[in-house]
């Protein structure tokens, strides 16, 4: 065996490795889903009735479907603000020289670490007396003020690595400075917002605390708050098969938004912009 | 159509280096301007001022007569060509070079148009549909150019827009940018390191040096007249060699023998700054030297014996490098010079000074053997040692740099056997 064909062999194994590591537990969801709910806890990995049931069942539910509008709609708000404001000052932060520029990125990183479960218990009194609780707004401003440090970092990193001279090259050609950034800039840090808004999106989409603490109907209930609230067949069993569904189904919007904007995620788009 | 004006223009960095100081400069409506000088000396802070993309730290920034310091680069008209390209990625060549004539909302057909005429004339028709990236160096250099002549504005800003292309290409797009500014007739500026570009491509040259400007003029009078031992080394290649020399009344005492002033270079001497001065540098251009052998009449130059170390034979002419004994010219201006330039081969060494002669292709000189060679002493050039300054009058006094195209004859300077500098463009080492 050549050394070449050693080492590659030895990438594939340990690739194959991680792959199967990272994969078991997605697979274990959609035995699951797909089992009856009497053989639910049945401790096979393949099921031995094969059947939709959950899924027709949770979409019956009428719950469901609602947290997955509320879902949807919180979560992408929440993010094409967070993201419109983040381009906003990481641009600045990336190409303004002013004081105490440091030190923002610093507080934004601190916001980033604040634990979040120690904001639960005050915004609640806050929200449900301002009118905020169970309702759209009232996730949306704190998923936009968690998902804001890291989109300003993430994308501060992006716009550093832009040739500021295509900007003024733009401006040259005629463009106001904002044409200039959203004409020039925008499309070239692409990659980077694209990243971005994912990561945003997953976060929100994902997100328990403030969704259990922060609402309580189907007005505003997203799906993992929801997901909690599945009825079970008794009082005393949990709905293990319609959650794994559920589980399921809400993945697929995930999956489906990184594959449609993968080929967008490419490094090397400046390339050509200036000599050597 | 604009007149520029350098007003007294200082630009001064976030640390505090002077890139640009008290620039003075004048270019009038229409003319294209060279402006040369070593790396590092300003050039581009100087034309980023023009176009708006450099704060101005001192002084007033005129085009078209209006102070403009204070106005956006989209508002000054202006098209430029970036020393390194600035193309926009995420574009095809034709919405490159589009892009300006887009904003400006100029109806589509038009911007086609006009797109295809510049790739054209730029030799980039079958590149319109790609992306900068796909494209080698010197298509990427023309399309940069092309982004700039698409439109039609008051002024162009080229910053050493040909550098990166091959010799053949160089010359194409010279003669194009030449046709295409008289055509539009449209006041330019224009970086260049190159020679050739130099002597040829503008109606005057300005020199510049650690941020300040040496001298301006049209080419043959910077090549006859320069100001000060920068400008005389800086134009010109192979560059003028400088030899020290003891000024004893009619007498000139140089390494190579003592040749009597001719009355030419007297009057001038008397008419200049430095008349009663004895310790001087004296500069030779190589075009001025020639095999002793070709010359009928001796008598208006200065014949010497010199052993060639090397010869380059460049098929029309020689290049004959030999070394003269003498202490070596210990000016402060010479040796910046030879930084500034990195050449090894200015008079700076202790064994003495290297010297560069440019001889016909008739000539017989061997290398490694005695010659007899002759220079035309009425082409002398005669600079202080201290301050470097022309020690020659009438023209070529230091205030020259602010006196915009005066067109400075140098007088008695009739061809004389050997090769004279006048009007000849000297090609690129
Ligand atoms: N942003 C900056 N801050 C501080 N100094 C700078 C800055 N930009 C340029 N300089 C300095 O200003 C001087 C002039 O730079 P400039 O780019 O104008 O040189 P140039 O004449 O165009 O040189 P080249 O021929 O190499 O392009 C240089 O010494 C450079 O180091
Ligand atoms: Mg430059």
């Amino acid at each position: 065996m050549s050394h070449r064909a050693r080492e590659t062999s030895g990438w594939s194994l340990a690739i194959l490795v991680v792959v199967v590591f990272s994969l078991v537990p997605v697979v274990w969801i959609v035995m699951l889903s797909l089992k009856t709910s009497a053989s639910a806890t049945d401790g096979s990995f393949i099921p031995h009735h094969w059947t939709l049931s959950n899924y027709s069942d949770i979409f019956k539910l009428g719950t469901f479907t609602d947290a997955l509008r509320n879902s949807i709609g919180i979560g992408l708000i929440s993010t094409l603000l967070a993201v419109a404001l983040a381009c906003a000052a990481a641009y600045a932060i990336a190409r303004l020289d002013f004081p105490g520029k440091a030190a923002i990125l610093a507080v934004a990183l601190a916001v980033a670490m604040f634990p979040q479960i120690s904001l639960v218990g005050p915004l609640y009194n806050l929200w449900r007396q301002i009118g905020l609780y169970d309702t759209w707004p009232g996730l949306i401003i704190p998923y936009m003020t968690f998902a804001l440090p890291l989109s300003i970092y993430v994308l501060s990193a992006f716009f550093r690595e832009i040739p500021w001279e295509l900007e003024q090259a733009a401006q040259v050609d005629g463009a106001t400075p904002f044409q200039a950034f959203m004409k020039v800039i925008v499309p070239l840090a692409t990659p980077g917002i694209v990243t971005t808004f994912i990561l945003v999106f997953i976060i929100c989409w994902n997100d328990f605390v403030f969704a259990i603490s922060l609402t309580s109907t189907t007005a505003a209930q997203t799906v993992p708050a929801a997901i909690s609230t599945f009825p079970g067949v008794s009082q005393f069993t949990v709905p293990y098969g319609d959650i794994a569904a559920a589980a399921v189904v809400v993945t697929v919007p995930v999956m489906l938004l990184v594959l449609l904007f993968q080929r967008r995620i490419v490094s090397g788009l400046t390339a050509g912009a200036v000599k050597g | 159509m604009a007149e520029i004006e350098f007003d007294d223009i200082t630009k001064r960095y976030p640390d505090g280096f002077e890139a640009v100081k008290h620039f003075n400069l004048d270019v009038p409506d229409g003319e294209l301007m060279i402006l040369v000088g070593p790396s590092g000396c300003g050039k581009s802070t100087a034309l980023r001022m023009v176009a708006g993309l450099e704060d101005i730290s001192d002084g007033e920034l005129k085009i078209g007569g209006q102070v403009v310091n204070e106005k956006a680069p989209k508002d000054r008209d202006i098209a430029m060509v970036f020393q390194n390209y600035a193309l926009y990625p995420h574009m095809t060549v034709r919405e490159n070079m589009g892009f300006a004539l887009k904003l400006a909302k100029v109806p589509q057909a038009e911007i086609d148009q006009k797109v295809n005429e510049a790739a054209k004339i730029l030799d980039l028709e079958q590149h319109l549909e790609r992306k900068p990236a796909n494209l080698s160096g010197g298509q990427r250099q023309r399309v940069a150019m092309g982004r700039a002549i698409v439109r039609n504005p008051s002024a162009f800003l080229m910053d050493e827009p040909l550098s990166n292309l091959d010799a053949k290409l160089r010359v194409q797009m010279r003669t194009e940018i030449s046709r295409i500014q008289h055509d539009l007739h449209t006041t330019t500026i224009y970086v260049t390191h190159d020679q050739t570009e130099a002597m040829t491509l503008g109606d005057r040259i300005a020199v510049m040096r650690a941020g300040i400007l040496q001298q301006v003029g049209q080419p043959t009078e910077l090549y006859n007249n320069p100001t000060n031992l920068f400008v005389a080394g800086f134009i010109g290649s192979p560059s003028m060699n400088f030899l020290p020399g003891e000024l004893d009344g009619d007498q000139l005492h140089l390494p190579i023998g003592t040749v009597r002033i001719p009355d030419s270079v007297r009057r001038q001497l008397d008419s200049g700054p430095g008349g009663g001065r004895s310790g001087i540098v004296a500069g030779i251009r190589p075009e001025d030297f020639e095999d002793a052998s070709l010359i009928s009449d001796r008598s208006r130059g200065h014949t010497f014996r010199a052993k060639i170390d090397v010869l380059e034979a460049m098929g029309s002419e020689y290049f004959a490098y030999f070394v003269v004994e003498s202490e070596g010219v210990s000016s402060t201006e010479l040796e910046e010079l030879a930084q500034d330039a990195g050449a090894a081969d200015l008079p700076h060494s202790h064994e003495g000074s290297q010297v560069v002669a440019r001889l016909d292709a008739a000539s017989r000189v061997r290398e490694h053997e005695e010659a007899e060679l002759w220079f035309n002493v009425d082409h002398l050039h005669l600079f202080d040692v201290e301050s470097g300054r022309t020690l020659l009058g009438d023209g070529a006094g230091p205030d020259v740099a602010r006196q915009p195209a005066a067109a400075g004859q140098q007088p008695a300077s009739e061809p004389t056997g050997g090769a004279s500098p006048a009007g000849e463009a000297p090609t690129t080492g």
